[in-house]
């Protein structure tokens, strides 16, 4: 697909940048001291908080990723969901009022309040830095992503833009400027998506939707050509290769892939390879999704539409055994010369398929179900492991307020992901997934709606990833400049000093966050969001927890916990079929487990570690 | 040098109420949360496809159940902390 920003959406990018910047220099003034930079003097209001909660939490992954996913997979994609906010009950019920006790203006901080332990800083400064990163790879990649169509520009570059904004944010203000930025951000978020929906609702559902217009004014929906090999033998197409289910044809030179059904239909694919996009240099890539059947409405002939819809109906009618929906999946083979392809193909699922897990997420074999649980249990208790969301905590007054602000930010996220259900379901069903980078589904159902709602949305998304590096970057500068300078170095810097350090620190991590969104190109804007929440969940938690529940945690205990944790997470994933099959180019059954998600061995591992190392450190534990 | 907190709440008598109740409603949760997990693995799938009302099958109905129930959970118990705070003369009570 080819998609070029207009003078307008360019318009409402610069109106949010110059805001954005303008807010950062405004409270610049009040970030002198080490509270102020560090914890937004802790003055932050609780409803303020909250929204900043959810503006710092729903990521590029909770937008751009969860929408692509389900518009993609259907229900499996709401797992994440699911997941991601049911982790806030353990924020809530467990972490929020103890942290804000503890802790001062780190995570760290809050472990090793009772201990002063060097083991535990260095430990917990480390995991802090190791979840961050993992969670800003995927950001300013998104970022680069959402750049490419909003301006015209190359996905460097929106890198780049992305980290010299947010290098501005933090080294200005802290994590005032932060926390007003992911206010802001949370803010429109919900509301445009809120809007969205409500558009989408609206307008119903339909098998022939308009989907975005070319130049021509008409469709650009893909809807795939059928056919059965003699009909194609009979227009002169040759078969010269078949990978699996997927045959090449060949017509004076011209390359085209077919994929074949069980009964012998072959439908035309979406393809690229050997520099050619769909058998052209200049090729592009068609939107797809569509809805080829609803069931429960009378009449199946012609086209059907249900026109307006309330939120029940728009669920009920695709959760309909005799809906049919056409998603489009891909798959990277190799021809008859060894050259590698990327093929997309469609793959028509009936209502109760689309509305349930197992498209991805499958559970018939073991090993199945122990992903699915594994993936669950990592999402569950990942989220109040996350440093970027922990000192949160530390921007308000009171432990009550950190109480209530947890309260406003499970409202507001919680509302936010059953819209997501609905908006990834409307990019599935309006022809407006982009089969090579499902992350745009949520943009380009928007732009199915007009160009000013395209370029709102689209300016929106990219102020949550400014809101969310913000936060990581904050995170990880204090990090570096607080717990590693100047706690385990011993530094004792002044305020004045310690201000300084950090806003180093944030300007050295935005540059290495800048490389490594560059570097990692391309990789799924969730696959290293689950890195993140699994190494959380495995290094943190049960750090947290033990140290709040279990008197004789010790500070050995700990150490060894969080190291185990981080190794084993990695260790897994490293070694697992999602690094295979991705970034490794290898093949998925060369892994050396068919374990995808580590929570379910590195979770139970970190608990019992830090159990068996803290009974034989008696003497390290807590004041 | 212990690392004490960036704004001193001061004592909160309530606090071994709250983290009674937080435990307690978090076990309710994780159990909740648990029977979705169960559920889908157990029945290898097919319980979720069953339409529980509406049109509505069980995952779509037993998932935004989720979110709604962690709100109503989250409502209750800080309906509950605020009051033992109050109870309690206030120690810990929001500021702001």
């Amino acid at each position: 697909m080819n998609l070029h920003g207009t003078p307008l959406s360019i318009a409402i990018f610069a109106l949010f940048v110059a805001l954005v910047l303008y807010l950062s220099f405004f409270f610049a003034r009040k970030a002198k001291s080490a509270a102020g930079y560090y914890a937004a003097g802790g003055q932050i209001h609780w409803a303020v908080n909250g929204i900043s909660f959810a503006g710092d939490y729903l990521s590029a992954a909770s937008f751009l990723g969860i929408c692509g996913m389900i518009a993609t997979l259907g229900y499996d994609g709401f797992l994440y969901s699911i997941g991601y906010l049911a982790g806030w009950v353990v924020a809530l019920f467990v972490v929020a009022e103890p942290m804000k006790r503890m802790g001062k203006f780190t995570f760290t901080d809050a472990l090793d309040a009772r201990f002063d332990s060097r083991g535990i800083k260095l430990a917990a400064a480390i995991s802090t830095l190791v979840v961050s990163i993992c969670y800003l790879i995927p950001q300013m990649n998104g970022a680069g992503s959402l750049v490419e169509p909003l301006l015209g520009l190359p996905h460097w570059v929106g890198v780049i833009i992305v980290g010299i904004i947010v290098i501005a944010i933090v080294s200005t203000a802290g994590m005032t400027s932060t926390t007003y930025v992911q206010f802001l951000k949370g803010g429109l978020l919900l509301i445009f998506s809120t809007i969205l929906v409500g558009f989408l609702l609206v307008r119903g559902l339909t098998t022939d939707p308009t989907s975005l217009p070319g130049e021509d004014g008409k469709s650009l929906l893909n809807v795939p050509d059928k056919a059965t090999a003699a009909q194609l033998a009979a227009g002169g197409l040759v078969q010269v290769h078949a990978s699996g289910d997927l045959v090449k044809f060949e017509k004076d030179g011209q390359i085209s892939w077919w994929k074949q059904e069980t009964d012998g239909t072959l439908w035309k694919t979406q393809w690229t390879g050997v520099g050619l996009v769909n058998g052209s240099p200049d090729g592009l890539l068609m939107p797809v999704g569509r809805l080829t059947r609803i069931g429960g409405l009378e009449g199946t002939g012609g086209v059907q539409a249900t026109g307006s819809v309330t939120p029940v109906e728009f669920l009920a009618y695709l959760t309909h055994p005799d809906t049919r929906i056409e998603q489009w999946h891909q798959k990277t083979v190799f021809d008859e010369k060894g050259e590698k392809f990327s093929v997309h193909y469609p793959k028509t699922v009936t209502g109760t398929e689309e509305m349930k897990p197992g498209v991805k997420f499958k559970v018939g074999t073991t090993w199945e179900k122990l992903n699915f649980v594994s993936l669950m249990l990592a999402l569950f208790f990942g989220t109040a492991a996350l440093p970027h969301i922990l000192i949160r905590y530390y921007t308000v007054p009171s432990p009550a307020c950190a109480r209530k602000s947890t309260i406003v930010a499970i409202a507001a996220i919680g509302f936010f992901y059953v819209l997501t259900l609905f908006m990834g379901l409307g990019a599935a069903t309006s022809g407006t997934v982009n089969p090579a980078d499902n992350n745009m589904s949520a943009p380009l159902l928007a732009m199915s709606f007009g160009g000013v709602l395209f370029a709102i949305i689209s300016a929106i998304a990219f102020a949550t990833v400014l809101g969310t590096v913000a936060g990581l970057i904050v995170a990880a500068s204090g990090a570096v400049a607080h717990d590693l300078m100047d706690r385990f170095g011993g530094m004792n810097l002044s305020e004045e000093r310690k201000v300084r350090a950090g806003k180093v620190a944030a300007f050295a991590v935005g540059i290495v966050a800048i490389i490594l969104g560059i570097v990692f190109k391309g990789v799924n804007v969730s696959f290293l969001v689950g890195w993140a929440f699994a190494v959380a969940a495995s290094a943190n938690l049960p750090a947290i927890l033990m140290l709040l529940f279990w008197k004789k945690t010790s500070s050995a205990g700990i150490v060894a916990s969080i190291i185990v944790g981080i190794v084993s997470a990695l260790g897994i994933i490293l070694t697992g079929p999602a690094m295979f099959a991705g970034p490794y180019g290898l093949r998925a059954e060369d892994a050396w487990h068919p374990l995808g998600q580590p929570g379910i061995i590195s979770i139970p591992l970190s608990f019992l570690t830090l159990v068996v190392v803290s009974l034989m450190t008696p003497g390290k534990r807590a004041r | 040098m212990l690392h004490g907190p960036a704004q001193d709440s001061g004592p909160d008598p309530a606090s071994a109420y709250k983290t009674r109740l937080g435990v307690g409603m978090f076990i309710v949760y994780c159990i909740v949360y648990v029977g979705f997990v169960l559920t889908n693995v157990l029945s290898e799938g097919r319980a979720m496809q069953t339409i529980v009302f509406s049109g509505l099958n069980l995952a779509v109905v037993y998932g935004i159940g989720l979110i709604v129930f962690a709100l109503f959970l989250a409502l209750i118990y800080n309906h509950l902390c605020t009051r033992k705070e109050r109870e309690t003369a206030g120690g810990g009570e929001a500021r702001s």
